[in-house]
């Protein structure tokens, strides 16, 4: 049995049974308990779990992360959210230089499970600070684990899988996509880390992609598909580890690929895909690998501005179109 | 959550400042109110688009800087901003251009509500990284001190960005150093949904500055003539050469954190008791009081900034929209730089 719900509605749901299965997971971060979460992901958990496991922190994002490597170091599984991933640039020093190091560093004897959550990408007309993606960065770093995804059904069994993985996990969701809808199972379950997921079949040209940027590429495959031209979509769901399998048999299949990445295009998602594709499937290719990224610069406040900045359907189908030698 | 507020003065029946004074800061809260009734307006018209915190409430602050501190002085404060802008010097066109996103606007459609920028009103700008803009003060109130000159660096937060780890790294090196620096935390309760009692055991946040050994202060906001003074006495202390000063100045937000907040974790009393303590309503009695002006010139004077402000909406309304090629202009002072596509 399965019922449709909300990103947001999916992304409390894993965190309700895991607290509820395990009482070592706890919830902290910036309004998550009393105002109920500032774009409501933790509606209700006050409620149910109490302040000792709902906690609302003040505005102190490197201390508060610090809080949380600590207590899993010593046997506590945090869930800590981040407003937007834009602010835990502020805790980067603890996510990276302790959570991701703690098991190399001690040997082996202290772990760091924990998970760090929140929005990441541009979500309208934020401007400069509050519309970065964050997938690059993170999965630069040994130690850690990285997974975005926006689907409701994979948001949900990623998350859980994340909330007891042994290793810290940073979990990249999104503002402008928390309203998303699908189809989730009303039974438990879990969706393995490190597995893409083929969103739609097809036999030309492959389109990879993450986040919210998979709704762009299901929206030019459609299009393609006008065209007579059938595009495979992948949504990678976790950055690292990669599912190079996933993303070298499709591309084997249909001999083309483009990756649609949110991030910038410098030493990113996009260039790691494409590095990969090329070792592993070179033979195989038809045309070389391109990307559409977002544009190579701070994004700015004016509606043009985002228009320009941002991949869509447009400029991901011309982008098939010149992997595919067909004139646009 | 409540607020201890210093009590309003008596009646006194000597101005303690002359007519000029009064009318300036009067003239700057309306300016400020009727710019922000029109944001809400055109936001909610969608002429304005995403994060916009505005300062209705907070006024009489931005009028003491207008007349506290030197033009010379640099300012630099976070995203709730639009009133500190008006209060540099910066005029309603260019800022409600900004807001409308437009080429006209301060930084040319960049930056929107949050990042307001001048270079030629000392304006270091609107920050939207919580507390980010403490050290980012300290520094340049540094290259002040560095270059010699006489000026000081106002460095406004809010309660919320109180709390940051950069507020104490930045305290300790501007006391040790001397940086001529004034910290100014507008104490308006809350940090988006949450009060400032729970935030911390340190309620009195002024008190933060004693461990520090940083001469600090509370400070009426709701009071012109109130943080007038304060800023005088603490930017007196900073030229003196003995470093920084550090203000809490109690103050309210009329409205939600932003627009998207209808600001249910308080109550209508709270409110209500902050408007009856209203800084402009308040400022305009003793106007009529000290017969500084007549009935008819206040509604004159209203009048007019209602002219400035309509004007300002069709300024920013007609103004076009920067084209999508100039967001590859300003992110590297180097011309040609090589960017990926
Ligand atoms: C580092 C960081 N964390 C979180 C946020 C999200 N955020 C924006 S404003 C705000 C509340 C700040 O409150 P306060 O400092 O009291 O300023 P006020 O809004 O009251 O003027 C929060 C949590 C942010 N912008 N930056
Ligand atoms: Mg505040």
């Amino acid at each position: 049995m399965s019922r449709i719900i909300t990103l947001r509605d999916a992304l409390r749901e894993a965190m309700s049974e895991e607290m509820r299965k395990d009482k070592n997971v706890f919830l902290m971060g910036e309004e998550v308990a009393e105002y109920n979460g500032a774009y409501k992901v933790s509606k209700g958990m006050l409620d149910e779990f109490g302040p000792e496991r709902v906690i609302d922190t003040p505005i102190t994002e490197l201390g508060f992360a610090g809080i949380g490597v600590g207590a899993a170091m010593n046997g506590l599984k945090p869930i800590v959210e981040f407003m937007t991933w834009n602010f835990a640039v502020l805790a980067f020093d603890q996510i990276v230089n302790n959570a991701a190091k703690t098991l190399s560093q001690s040997g082996g004897q202290f772990g760091c499970p924990i998970v760090f959550r929140g929005p990441s990408g541009a979500a309208g007309q934020l401007a400069q600070q509050h519309s970065q993606t964050f997938e690059s960065w993170m999965a630069n770093c040994p130690g850690l684990k990285v997974i975005s995804c926006i689907d409701p059904v994979d948001a949900k069994g990623l998350l859980k899988s994340a909330i007891i993985d042994e290793d810290p996990v940073c979990v990249m969701e999104s503002e402008i996509m928390y309203g998303l809808k699908g189809d989730v199972p009303e039974e438990e379950y879990y969706t393995p880390i490190g597995k893409a997921r083929v969103r739609r079949k097809g036999t030309d040209i492959t389109l990879i992609s993450y986040n919210k940027m998979v709704l762009e590429c299901d929206k030019a495959a459609e299009e393609l598909a006008k065209e007579g031209i059938s595009a495979e979509v992948i949504d990678l769901r976790t950055i690292r580890p990669m599912d190079l399998d996933t993303i070298i048999a499709s591309v084997k299949k249909t001999n083309r690929c483009v990756v649609v990445d949110e991030a910038w295009p410098f030493a990113g998602v996009s260039s790691e895909v494409t590095y990969n594709v090329q070792k592993f499937a070179f033979d195989y290719l038809d045309a070389p690998v391109i990307r559409v990224n977002s544009a190579d610069v701070s994004l700015g406040y004016a509606p043009t501005f985002v228009e320009e900045y941002l991949p869509n359907p447009t400029k991901i189908i011309r982008a098939v179109k010149e992997v595919m030698y067909v004139n646009a | 959550m409540t607020q201890v507020l210093e009590k309003k003065s008596k009646k006194t029946t000597k101005p303690k400042y002359s007519k000029k004074q009064y009318l300036d800061w009067y003239k700057m809260m309306v300016r400020i109110r009727k710019f922000e009734e029109k944001t809400l307006y055109c936001y909610s018209l969608q002429k304005i688009r995403g994060f916009c915190h505005v300062y209705i409430g907070q006024e009489a602050i931005a009028a003491g800087l207008t007349s506290g501190i030197t033009a010379d002085d640099k300012l630099v404060t976070a995203y709730r901003q639009h009133g500190i802008a008006l209060a540099r010097g910066m005029d309603s066109n260019s800022c409600m251009a900004e807001l409308f996103g437009k080429v006209t606007g301060c930084v040319k459609g960049k930056g929107g509500s949050m990042h307001f920028f001048s270079k030629e009103h000392n304006y270091f700008g609107g920050n939207g990284i919580v507390g980010a803009q403490i050290p980012i003060g300290t520094g340049i109130a540094f290259a002040e001190k560095y270059r010699g000159s006489k000026n000081l660096c106002v460095t406004m937060f809010g309660d919320g960005a109180a709390r940051q780890g950069a507020l104490y790294e930045s305290f300790n090196m501007a006391m040790t150093w001397k940086i001529p620096v004034l910290y100014i935390v507008e104490n308006n309760g809350y940090a988006m949904g949450t009060s400032v009692s729970r935030t911390s055991n340190v309620k009195d946040i002024h008190t933060v500055g004693e461990a520090f050994d940083m001469p600090s202060e509370a400070v009426d906001g709701m009071s012109p003539e109130a943080v007038h003074e304060a800023l005088q006495r603490a930017a007196k202390h900073i030229r003196a050469g003995k470093g920084p000063y550090f203000l809490e100045i109690k103050t309210y937000r009329y409205k939600g954190h932003s627009v998207s907040d209808p600001g249910k974790y308080r109550t209508k009393d709270e409110l209500n008791d902050y408007k009856e303590k209203d800084p402009i309503k308040i400022t305009e009695k003793k106007i009529l009081e000290y017969k500084y002006a007549t009935k008819k010139e206040i509604e004159k004077i209203n009048d007019t900034i209602d002219k400035e402000m309509e004007a300002a909406v069709k300024f920013a309304d007609e103004s076009e929209y920067p084209l999508g090629s100039e967001l590859y202009d300003d992110n590297y002072v180097q011309e040609n730089y090589p960017f990926l596509t």
